[in-house]
Parts: C-alpha cells; sequence; structure tokens
C-alpha cells in the first residue's frame, strides 16, 4: 500500500462524525467610507495613497519622485511615456535593477487595505516583489468594506497565481524594531482613481 | 543541537539566570500580545470571526479524507505534482529526490515550521544540499546555528546587540553596528543574491483550498514570492490539517491570522498559488507525521485545528519568562506543548507540565482550541502511561500517602508550620523548588481544622 493510501485509510478510520460547515453570513464590518478606511490604514502599515483622475498626475507624481535614470517597468499602456512596457516575455531575473513596477489591481479591501492581483495584471509573478518601489492604480469604485466581500466578488475565477497584497514589504524580525524594505518593495504607493 | 535535551523545567532555570534578559523578553513578548488585542477590538465581530473560524476546522477535521482527495485531484489538474509522506523521513527523502533529480545542490526555503519539525535543513545539509533560510529571523538563527524560539518570531529571544554580532562575523558588517534598519538592509543585499542564483525554493503552506487546488502561503517579508517566482522548482510542504474546504473561507482565515500574530490587519503579502508559472515545476508535499494518530483523540485532535499564529505563546506568562527554546521542539509554547507529546510522548512527556494552566492560551486562540484543558489532560495520559518524570512520581506518590492518611497529614502540617516559623532557614532555600524565585507565605498559627475545633462551640 503506498503512503497515500496508508494515510487516506486511517483518516478515514480517525476522523470524528461529520459536523457541517457554518455560514459566513454576518461577517465582515460594512464601511461608510471604504476609500477612508482604505487610506487610513495603508497609511498606518507604511503605504501611501495619492487621488488621481488623470494619467498626467501619475506621470507629473512619477517624473517627481524618480530621478530620470531609474528603470521603471509597467503593464499600462497609458503610462508608455515613463515606464517600460516590454518585458513580459523576458526572464524574470533580467527584473532585478527595477527601481519602480507601476501594475493595475483588480480590487481593494478597506478593513486591511490589501489589493487583490491576479496573475494577468502581474504579467510576470515576480513584477510586484522584486522592484525596490512599487505603485498599483486602483479605482476607487473598485473599493470593498471587507475581505468576505472580497471573496465573493472572486468567487470562482479562474488564475495560476494571485495575491492579496497590504503595504511595503517588511520585518520586525531584530528586537520587534519595524523596518520597511525586508525582501520586497520597500514602499507602496497607490494611485486611486476618483 | 540536541546533543543533551534539558527539559523544560531545567532548562527555564539557565534561561532564567539573566534577569534582566528575562524581564526583557517577557515584556517584548507582552508588546506583541497588546497589539493583537487593540487589533482584535478593532473588528466588531472578532468573536463571531473566531467561533466561524473553529467550526469550519471541525468540519474539516471530520471531512479531512474526502478534502484532501479533492485538494489532491484538483491541485493535480492545475499540473501540480502532489506526494504523500507518512512520517518525517519520508517528506525529507521526497524533498531530496526532487531537489537531486534535478542536479542541484542550493536552495531557498521560506518559512515552514513542518520543516523544521522533520529536521529537514539537517538531513538535506547530510546529503550535501545548502540550504538557506531567507526570513530574515530565521536566517539569523540559522546562521547562529540555532533553531527558532517561536513559530513567527523565529529569533525573539535575541537582542540587537547579537543580530550585529552574527552579522558582522557571517556578512561582514560593521563591527559594534547594531542599527535594525542597517542590519535588515545588509540582509536584503545578502539574501537578494541568494534569491537571483537558486535554481529550487521551497515554501510552506498556510492554507490549502480543497474546492480549487490551489495553497496560501502568508508572509510580510516578501521571501517565499521572492524565491518562488524566481526559482524552475517550487516545492510546498504542509501537514495535511492545513486544508480548508473552499476560496471563500480564506476571508475568515486572513482576518484571524495576522491580527492574532501580530495585530497586523492583514499580512503584507498572502499569495494564492494554483498552477505553476510557465516552464516552472511545482510540487506539494501532503505529510501526515503523526497527525492522523492526533486525529483519532477525541481529548487532543482539536490541536490539528491551529493555523501556527503564535497568539498563545505571546500570551503564556510561561513562555514569556522561559523562553522558546526551553520547549526542546520545533513548535513552542502552549499549543507545542499540546502537539509534542502526540510526537514522541516520552521525550516531550515534560512539557505539559510547563503551564499554569491559567487558560489565557485558550482565550486569545484563534480557532478556539482549548489548549490549557489539553495540557491538563495530558498530563494525565503521560502519568498513566507511566511517562512522568521519577521526581514528579515520587512526589505524588508522598502526596496520595499524606492526603489519605487524615493523621499524618495533620501532624504533617502542624510540623511544617512549626519549621516555617521557627526555622524558616529550612524551607527558604534553594532545595525548596516552592522558593525558587519566590519567598514562601508566613505561616498561619493554626490549620482550618485546629481553628474549626476551636471555634465550633461557641
Amino acid at each position: 500500500m503506498s503512503s497515500r493510501d496508508k494515510i487516506l485509510a486511517k483518516i478515514a478510520q480517525n476522523q470524528p462524525e461529520f459536523s457541517a460547515l457554518p455560514d459566513l453570513k454576518g461577517l465582515g464590518n460594512v464601511y461608510e467610507s471604504p476609500a477612508q478606511q482604505f487610506k487610513t490604514i495603508l497609511e498606518g502599515i507604511g503605504g501611501k495613497v495619492i487621488e488621481f483622475s488623470d494619467w498626467s498626475e501619475i506621470k507629473s507624481f512619477v517624473k517627481e519622485h524618480f530621478e530620470a535614470n531609474s528603470r521603471i517597468i509597467s503593464t499600462l499602456p497609458e503610462l508608455a511615456e515613463i515606464a517600460e512596457l516590454n518585458w513580459a516575455e523576458n526572464d524574470p531575473h533580467t527584473l532585478e535593477n527595477v527601481d519602480l513596477t507601476i501594475i493595475k489591481g483588480h480590487l481593494g479591501v478597506a478593513e486591511n487595505s490589501a489589493i487583490w492581483i491576479t496573475e494577468s495584471l502581474l504579467k510576470q509573478r515576480v513584477s510586484a516583489f522584486i522592484p525596490q518601489y512599487l505603485a498599483i492604480v486602483l479605482d476607487a469604485k473598485s473599493l470593498v468594506s471587507s475581505m468576505h466581500e472580497a471573496y465573493a466578488q472572486i468567487g470562482m475565477e479562474e488564475y495560476g497565481f494571485a495575491t492579496f497584497l497590504a503595504g511595503p514589504s517588511k520585518t520586525a524580525d531584530i528586537e520587534q524594531s519595524l523596518v520597511l524594505g525586508a525582501h520586497g518593495a520597500r514602499g507602496l504607493t497607490v494611485f486611486l482613481k476618483v | 543541537m540536541e546533543s543533551k535535551v534539558l527539559e523544560h523545567s531545567k532548562a527555564s532555570e539557565v534561561f532564567n539566570k539573566d534577569k534582566e534578559r528575562v524581564g526583557w523578553h517577557d515584556e517584548t513578548l507582552w508588546f506583541v500580545r497588546s497589539k493583537r488585542d487593540k487589533a482584535a477590538h478593532n473588528i466588531p465581530d472578532w468573536e463571531l470571526l473566531r467561533s466561524t473560524a473553529s467550526s469550519i476546522k471541525h468540519n474539516v477535521l471530520s471531512n479531512m479524507h474526502d478534502y484532501l482527495v479533492e485538494f489532491e485531484k484538483n491541485a493535480l489538474a492545475n499540473g501540480v505534482h502532489v506526494h504523500w509522506a507518512a512520517d518525517a523521513e519520508e517528506h525529507n527523502k521526497i524533498v531530496h529526490g526532487i531537489i537531486a533529480k534535478h542536479g542541484v545542490t542550493r536552495m531557498v526555503k521560506s518559512k515552514s515550521m513542518l520543516t523544521e519539525e522533520c529536521h529537514l535543513n539537517d538531513y538535506l545539509s547530510k546529503n550535501g544540499v545548502e540550504v538557506i533560510d531567507t526570513d530574515l529571523g530565521e536566517r539569523i538563527v540559522q546562521l547562529r546555528d540555532e533553531p527558532p524560539s517561536h513559530i513567527v518570531l523565529p529569533a525573539i529571544h535575541l537582542k540587537k546587540e547579537d543580530v550585529g554580532e552574527t552579522f558582522h562575523i557571517h556578512l561582514g558588517t560593521e563591527k559594534g553596528n547594531k542599527d535594525p534598519q542597517y542590519l535588515t538592509e545588509a540582509a536584503r543585499h545578502h539574501l537578494r543574491e541568494t534569491f537571483l542564483t537558486r535554481k529550487i525554493a521551497l515554501t510552506g503552506v498556510n492554507f490549502a483550498v480543497a474546492q480549487t487546488g490551489e495553497f496560501v502561503v502568508c508572509t510580510n517579508e516578501g521571501n517565499a514570492d521572492m524565491g518562488a517566482h524566481l526559482a524552475d522548482v517550487h516545492i510546498a510542504c504542509m501537514g495535511f490539517e492545513k486544508l480548508i474546504p473552499r476560496r471563500e473561507h480564506l476571508g475568515v482565515f486572513l482576518r484571524l491570522l495576522a491580527r492574532s500574530a501580530t495585530g497586523q490587519p492583514i499580512t503584507t503579502y498572502s499569495s494564492h498559488f494554483k498552477k505553476p508559472r510557465e516552464g516552472q515545476e511545482m510540487h506539494i508535499v501532503i505529510v501526515d507525521n503523526g497527525r492522523s494518530t492526533q486525529l483519532a483523540r477525541e481529548d487532543f485532535r482539536n490541536s490539528l485545528k491551529c493555523i501556527r499564529c503564535g497568539a498563545c505563546m505571546n500570551t503564556c506568562p510561561v513562555y514569556r519568562r522561559s523562553g522558546g527554546h526551553s520547549y526542546h521542539n520545533a513548535v513552542a509554547g502552549p499549543i507545542g506543548s499540546i502537539l509534542a507529546p502526540n510526537l514522541d510522548m516520552r521525550k516531550n512527556a515534560d512539557l505539559p507540565f510547563a503551564s499554569t494552566l491559567c487558560g489565557s492560551c485558550s482565550n486569545v486562540c484563534p480557532v478556539k482550541i482549548d489548549i490549557h484543558d489539553q495540557l491538563y489532560k495530558w498530563r494525565q495520559v503521560i502519568v498513566k502511561e507511566g511517562y512522568a518524570t521519577t521526581s514528579k512520581k515520587l512526589g505524588m506518590g508522598a502526596m496520595t500517602f499524606t492526603l489519605s492518611n487524615p493523621a499524618i497529614y495533620q501532624t504533617g502540617g502542624k510540623v511544617g508550620r512549626w519549621f516555617m516559623r521557627n526555622v524558616p532557614f529550612v524551607v527558604n532555600n534553594g532545595l525548596n523548588p516552592w522558593f525558587k524565585n519566590r519567598e514562601m507565605p508566613e505561616p498561619p498559627k493554626e490549620s482550618f481544622r485546629e481553628w474549626y475545633l476551636n471555634n465550633k462551640k461557641s
């Protein structure tokens, strides 16, 4: 008998009497202003929210905050003027010297400022993790209050990889002192379309 | 590392020699516990969330067989290789087999308590494979040749001076520089180089979804993602109890995990791995290693609901004052003390006694495991099975004898009070375990029985 069959047989024999799943009704807060809550939480964990209505505002923000020789990549054709767009087919290791990645997020969650991003928006899975800084463009209309609402929207969506991303990479492994920029992006800016 | 395993109380004595450090350790963990409280109180539905999570996990335990079959079927359909390991040895062999097949001798690993439980690093190093742990805390303790002392905060027993010295020796940082920002930056550069050059990455699994065959890995640092997305081969190792039924249940557990662990609203990255990326190979190793035995123990099976947040450790007065290493087990603290006897009852017989049974662990547990009740029940099992230490057996024997002989009990009390009053140094010394770290109380003038007999008539 294979280990698989042995393990499964022992589990079948030892598992307790069936107990039904609870329903998830009544879970999750509803925020009056999800955008305000999202912003408060994100700033609390070291991120930044910049509201915008026109792409030119993002371009000037980036030009102002990043030096001219910075390597900036994006998946958004609207930003062709300031960012490389043709990197999706390259080996992911070639992204090691990226200073800033600008991608889009599907939806944001007010309760914890997490942003849902699937592989189709990342192009390369590592693109959100490897750059020194990360910026995510998010529509304010896509904000939901809770993780339960978020998963209700995600439903059975198909993806190879997806992530809930909240704030910059961080660690407190040295004496509980918070340091931003452990292995992933040192900073996260969310451009919120209003 | 395990040349000589001290039992918990002895190891705690060693830990308690440095009073200042114990005080610091205690306060640091209490600070984390306080952050957890704040985060929990910000969520009006917190208690409902806990009971829902507990019920979902109960359903999982009761339907484990079918969920595992469903998970395997979906993972295979996603193009993932699925392996089954009955015990730690088989787990290590499977992982090594995958590495050897690719002719590789170096691997990066993000945090996985399961691989600690299986002593994978030792096994691989004996087989000529170099493993680099990439979680900052884990890398620190790895460089020091120590095991993690906490499942979420692996280097919580160390001060920044210790880390500065370790990094100076191994990573060439400036001597005497203990600035966390500087040290983290040094680790970032060192590990970036590692991520970029390793072909195989191993990660743990926080949750595995039966309905979709995907698994979720949570980190704050981004090390699991950096490793997995740059490697040609991704190996994910999980105890079978990591399963949850449906994707929507992630909403419940992701809300609980980070808030319970560190007081954060969610970890920075909650990554959902469903299919290997193009050209990549993905493996899942499902491990039993005693879990199916625990599943049969009615009193103890709830321990398999654990989501490894570490809240019970941060709140535990014994853990905070004895340190993770005193538990000589991959998972320390209250939860470790109810999991460990199932792995090896003889070796871990001391752990269920490393508790005051105050119940704080059960009160903070996000999946409502009755931890302190289980600690109490394990004590009974351990004594019944004959694994209690000789001193404990002698003590309990003497207790049984005294308590079942009223005359001896009365005389004993009288003698004890006389000694405490007239020659206190007989009890106030290091030979009396009750004197350690505390003063003996003033002895009462008379026992309750004497008082009652004297006052009954009036």
